[in-house]
């Protein structure tokens, strides 16, 4: 017997009345191979019960189990003398400085929001910010890293415009700014939007709490929104593939979020945290009461017990069964410390909320539910939370993959002269163009913190009394991944590093959200774990471990896997608020500074996509070394105040990163006269993706110092034009080949792209 | 002098607001909304925010908190009382000031920096501003479209209360300047009195260089001066 | 004591310009509905109350109305009864 089967041992439990009885269709049902069941019935010792296998099936499935992916999860680097708090809690923690601590981790929540994007999308928000203030941090900011198909199709359109109005009606309602994020089109995604919500949250170090049931008899309250039939199974659901019914009446009940009562439950949870009155508290999300009861159990390494006709429900006729199982948003779980019950009831009627005793910890080591006193469920909680079977499979690349990696581009090379009509479809692609018309629906300035908000390449909230800020961005380029799983992962992280540092912050810690395909598959395993691989050499290179997220599988439609998209959600800091750099360039006359080198592949570019509606070739290779030598050049030019603006390059190429330097937000766009003389394709220098490229603006007399910092690091820098009054308009040259276009031109092509499509008079489903 | 700060289930703009009053030196406490009793301020401010989600209207289930009774004689006897965004929707669904503000035409929240213009500086809240002069502030709403009927609306404009309006950079309230299709670009009315201002932009979040803007400064300084003023 | 239920209709007031009813407008000409003339949106609620007599929840419903649930600057109202709810009230 493994240390996770503990010692503790299942009662007999009579079957209860009207439960269903177990055949081996009701065990599929459940998710569970005939393996996985013939392990539930050794840990139990007998048969389960229905209400118990029914807890076994939500705590083993991909999403709370991590049965696919914790093998691989775990070559991860997770450590820093900077983490406070590793992957196991409900969010990572990082030490900032000032003794204050930030708790941040990103979210998936895909599989809802295909079927009903817009609460799909808001409950994704909902979910993340209470992982967030169950730390005993207060959030203070949101970003969305979303994914859908090609603008093109009405359906997409729908979901795409219910995601933003869910993201934004949640946070703008509960009053959490949004200060960036990414959306990425392409038909890959058809049928399987990505929705994946990160939030920040700021605490002093004391404030930390953490979700553990310890301290035999202290009691288990509910807390919050009362429970309903919604979502149950949704954990199950999230495991497992959509099919064209998939918004069919055979899916779990929609979960509808209600963000006045997580703003509520917001504001009484920092408060119950602040008091004293409790020793524990988790979300219950995924899974409900069962994972958030089971896993306080389990990292407290004791027992509970719960009375299912204790807890507030609010559909008549609920079985224990559907209350375990329930996903009904906006509830909490809290270890109360015993004797002080009522001072939590009093902070949380306060906040016009409701709590309730439901329940005790033991310390026997069970997860014991009873209904009217006669035991439903009795399950040993460790092998329940930390028993759940894992699996290592044979990965195999696709074949049609790799042939699609070694096509041959050389006609797409060709095209040289002015090449201004590829330009503005490139800068005007959905991919590249301003994402205004998304985040102008987002609340970005609430909480008046927010620094650098949407838009540039990072976004920035300060820390109130301090001189310090903390800087987010997400980044995954899923056509680089599907092409080349281990190096699309490193440019991943590369590029939310790279972003990071082009606003003045040095990174410090990522969490990430995996969403592939079927595991199951040996192709889709293949991409994981290169994914996985390339990620943790990434991790390794730029010291920013991983302290936690999310994996979402089986992100199919009709046996049609997504991208791999392995999203990276990265934070850095930035010790001095009055050194943070933004993207626009500010004055005529600077000089405009490419740093790094092209590295000259077109594969997977958004030019190849808008020109040739192709997604093939080697996308482009990562150097970490150079990457890293990049960035801390970058940062001491900062450092040593030599900088107006600094730009990631990245989707569009050099001539798309230019262009936004000269548009800014469009308050006040500036010029550009600029010119590279590489030895490439002119396609290639103008629109090919090369990693590790920042652009520069500096004022002339800095120039030098500028160049001679970035030799000092081993960094290739050249002075590439200036920026000039706006009247001039855009010009940028390669060797053979130009573009150029009056600044209106570009605005009405960058910000109106996005408005054009969805503004559009037309939405059909 | 002492500024309430009410907060509404569901206000989140409140400790900006809070934020914002300390920053010109003016001593500030929130007052949830069941409290009773402002007696003892000197100002009344409601803060932006969904108090009570905005479900059934915004500001209508707020209106009806403890705390309105108060504030409503508070600002019949001629008490400043200031009502940002959803306060601004507070106060009209209270009827301290006439009007509602219905959902914006674009059918959507809309958030960013908007330029309004300062039409009377001759109130308690604009005193430190000059006339004409053209603000950049931060909004964010989904519902901040200024309705009224026709007398209404004659009234505000023949009486000189609308005191912020949507402009372009150069001053021109323009159709594409107004984020919301409110009536003649208003953006902030005052009552009869004078003593009661509603708006939608958020001056609170435009006190800082660092954030964006510090149009708003002159707001809170406007405030805090005409109290001092009128105290001593 | 009845339980009555009771559909209260709240309205946007004629003339008041109604910018979802506009935008619903304009895409069901588009999707071929070329006929339709007019688009107002409004809410409707049920509401649920124990009261002696039709008349007397008619009247609450009412005022109910006046005090809360129509905001009389841009909505009018409309109650009526639904029915008797079986089993209920005592």
């Amino acid at each position: 017997m493994s240390q996770a089967e503990g010692t503790a041992t299942a009662t007999p439990v009579p079957p209860r009345e009207g439960d269903p009885e177990i055949t081996s269709e009701v065990v599929a049902d459940h998710g569970l191979s005939p393996e996985e069941y013939q392990r539930v019935r050794k840990i139990m010792g007998r048969d389960p019960t229905f209400t118990e296998l029914g807890v076994f099936s939500a705590m083993w499935s991909e999403h709370c189990g991590y049965k696919n992916s914790k093998r691989l999860l775990r070559l991860l680097p997770t450590k820093a003398p900077w983490v406070i708090q590793g992957p196991g809690e409900n969010a990572g923690v990082i030490d900032v400085g000032d003794g204050y601590a930030l708790a941040f981790k990103i979210e998936s929540h895909n599989h809802p929001s295909a079927v009903e994007p817009y609460q799909g999308a808001a409950t994704g928000v909902g979910g993340i910010l209470r992982d967030i203030f169950t730390m005993g941090a207060r959030p203070v900011a949101v970003l969305d890293s979303l994914r859908f198909g090609d603008l093109d199709s009405g359906r997409v359109r729908y979901l795409f415009g219910g995601v933003v109005r869910g993201v934004g009606d949640y946070g703008n309602c509960v009053g959490i700014p949004n200060i960036g994020g990414e959306v990425q089109f392409d038909r890959g995604y058809e049928g399987n939007p990505i929705v994946n919500a990160m939030c920040l949250g700021l605490m002093k170090h004391e404030d930390l709490i953490t979700a553990s049931a310890s301290g035999t008899g202290s009691p288990l309250m509910a807390v919050g929104a009362r429970t309903g039939r919604d979502g149950i199974h949704g954990a199950t659901f999230a495991s497992e593939e959509l099919s064209e019914d998939a918004d069919e009446s055979s899916r779990p009940q929609v979960q509808v979020g209600d963000p006045f009562t997580e703003k509520l439950l917001l504001e009484a949870s920092l408060e119950l945290i602040a008091s004293g009155a409790i020793s524990g508290i988790q979300d219950m999300g995924a899974a409900g009461i069962t994972s958030s009861a089971s896993e306080m159990a389990g990292r407290g390494g004791s027992g509970v017990e719960m009375e299912m006709t204790d807890v507030p429900i609010r559909e008549e006729g609920m079985t224990p069964y559907e209350i375990l199982l329930s996903e009904s948003q906006e509830r909490m779980l809290v270890v109360a410390e015993p004797g002080r019950e009522d001072e939590v009831r009093r902070i949380l009627e306060k906040w016009e909320l409701e709590a309730a005793v439901i329940g005790r910890v033991t310390d026997d080591g069970m997860f014991r539910v009873l209904e009217n006193g006669q035991v439903v469920a009795d399950i040993p909680a460790l092998p329940l939370t930390e028993g759940c079977p894992t699996y290592e499979r044979e990965g195999v690349e696709s074949d049609e993959i790799r042939a699609l990696r070694e096509a041959d581009l050389s006609e797409h090379l060709i095209p040289e002269g002015d090449l201004t009509k590829s330009f503005l479809l490139v800068l005007g692609s959905p991919n590249v163009a301003s994402k205004r018309w998304i985040y102008h629906q987002y609340d970005t300035t609430v909480r008046t913190a927010t620094a650098v908000r949407p838009g540039g390449d990072a976004g920035v909230v300060r820390i109130r009394g301090t001189d310090r800020a903390v800087a987010a961005t997400t980044d995954c380029n899923g056509r680089f991944v599907y092409l080349e799983p281990r190096t699309g992962a490193m440019a991943a992280v590369a590029e939310a590093a790279r972003n990071l540092v082009c606003v003045g912050a040095t990174p410090t810690a990522i969490t990430n959200n995996l969403n592939f395909g079927n595991p199951l598959k040996a192709h889709i395993y293949y991409q994981l774990r290169e994914a996985v691989l390339g990620m943790r050499d990434a991790c390794e290179a730029f010291e920013t471990p991983v302290t936690g997220g999310n994996v979402s599988l089986f992100n199919e439609t009709d046996g049609r896997a997504i991208y791999p998209t392995p999203v990276v959600g990265m934070v850095g800091v930035i010790d001095d608020v009055s050194k943070i750099v933004r993207q626009a360039f500010r004055n005529v006359g600077d000089d405009i500074v490419l740093l790094g080198d092209n590295s000259g592949e077109l594969g997977g570019s958004e030019y190849l996509y808008v020109t040739a509606d192709l997604v093939a070739g080697h996308p482009p290779s990562v150097d970490l070394e150079k990457e890293r030598a990049l960035q801390q050049a970058v940062l001491r030019m900062n450092h040593d105040r030599l900088l107006v603006s600094a730009h990631d390059c990245s989707e569009g190429g050099l001539a798309c990163a230019l262009a936004e330097c000269a548009l800014g937000d469009g308050e006040s766009p500036l010029g550009v006269r600029a010119a590279v003389d590489e030895d490439l394709r002119p396609v290639v220098s103008l629109f090919g993706e090369s990693q590790g490229r920042i652009v520069v603006s500096c004022d002339p007399s800095k120039t030098d110092e500028v160049l001679r910092t970035a030799k000092r690091y081993g960094v290739p820098a050249r002075r590439i034009g200036s920026v000039s009054a706006a009247e001039e308009g855009f010009a940028l040259e390669a060797r053979g080949a130009s573009v150029s276009a009056p600044l209106d031109a570009l605005a009405d092509v960058y910000f109106g792209a996005l408005p054009r499509i969805m503004d559009a008079p037309v939405s059909d489903r | 002098m002492k500024v309430a700060v009410v907060t509404f289930p569901g206000s989140n703009c409140d400790y900006d607001l809070y934020k914002a009053v300390q920053q010109v030196g003016a001593e500030a406490e929130f007052v949830w909304h069941r409290e009773r009793g402002l007696d003892r301020f000197d100002a009344v401010l409601l803060p932006g925010g969904f108090s009570y989600g905005d479900y059934l209207r915004p500001g209508a289930i707020a209106r009806m908190s403890p705390v309105m009774e108060d504030v409503i004689p508070f600002a019949e006897k001629g008490g400043p009382v200031l009502g940002i965004c959803n306060g601004f929707q507070v106060l009209c669904e209270a009827g301290l000031l006439p009007g509602a503000l219905v959902r914006n035409d674009s059918l959507k929240f809309r958030s960013h920096d908007v330029r309004l213009r300062v039409e009377r500086v001759d109130t308690l809240f604009t005193s430190d501003y000059a006339q004409g002069q053209i603000l950049r502030i931060p909004i964010a709403h989904g519902d901040g479209n200024f309705e009224a009927d026709t007398d209404t609306l004659k009234a505000l404009e023949d009486s000189g209360r609308v005191v912020f309006r949507y402009v372009d950079a150069s001053g021109e309230p323009t159709e594409a300047a107004n984020p919301n299709g409110s009536w003649h670009n208003i953006a902030g009315i005052t009552n009869e009195a004078g003593n009661v201002l509603g708006m939608m932009p958020h001056p609170e979040r435009a006190m800082e260089e660092l954030l964006g803007s510090t149009d708003g400064v002159a707001l809170f300084t406007s405030l805090v001066s005409s109290l001092s003023g009128a105290s001593a | 004591m009845t339980r009555y239920r009771l559909e209260i209709l709240v309205k946007p007031r004629p003339g008041l310009l109604d910018p979802q009813g506009k935008a619903i407008h304009h895409s069901l000409n588009s999707l071929g509905w070329e006929g339709v003339q007019d688009v107002r949106v409004g809410k409707a609620m049920y509401v649920d109350l124990d009261a002696a007599s039709e008349s007397e929840a008619l009247e609450a419903a009412d005022a109910m109305c006046r005090k809360l649930l129509a905001n009389p600057v841009t909505e009018d109202f409309e109650v009526s009864l639904v029915g008797a709810l079986e089993g209920a009230g005592s």
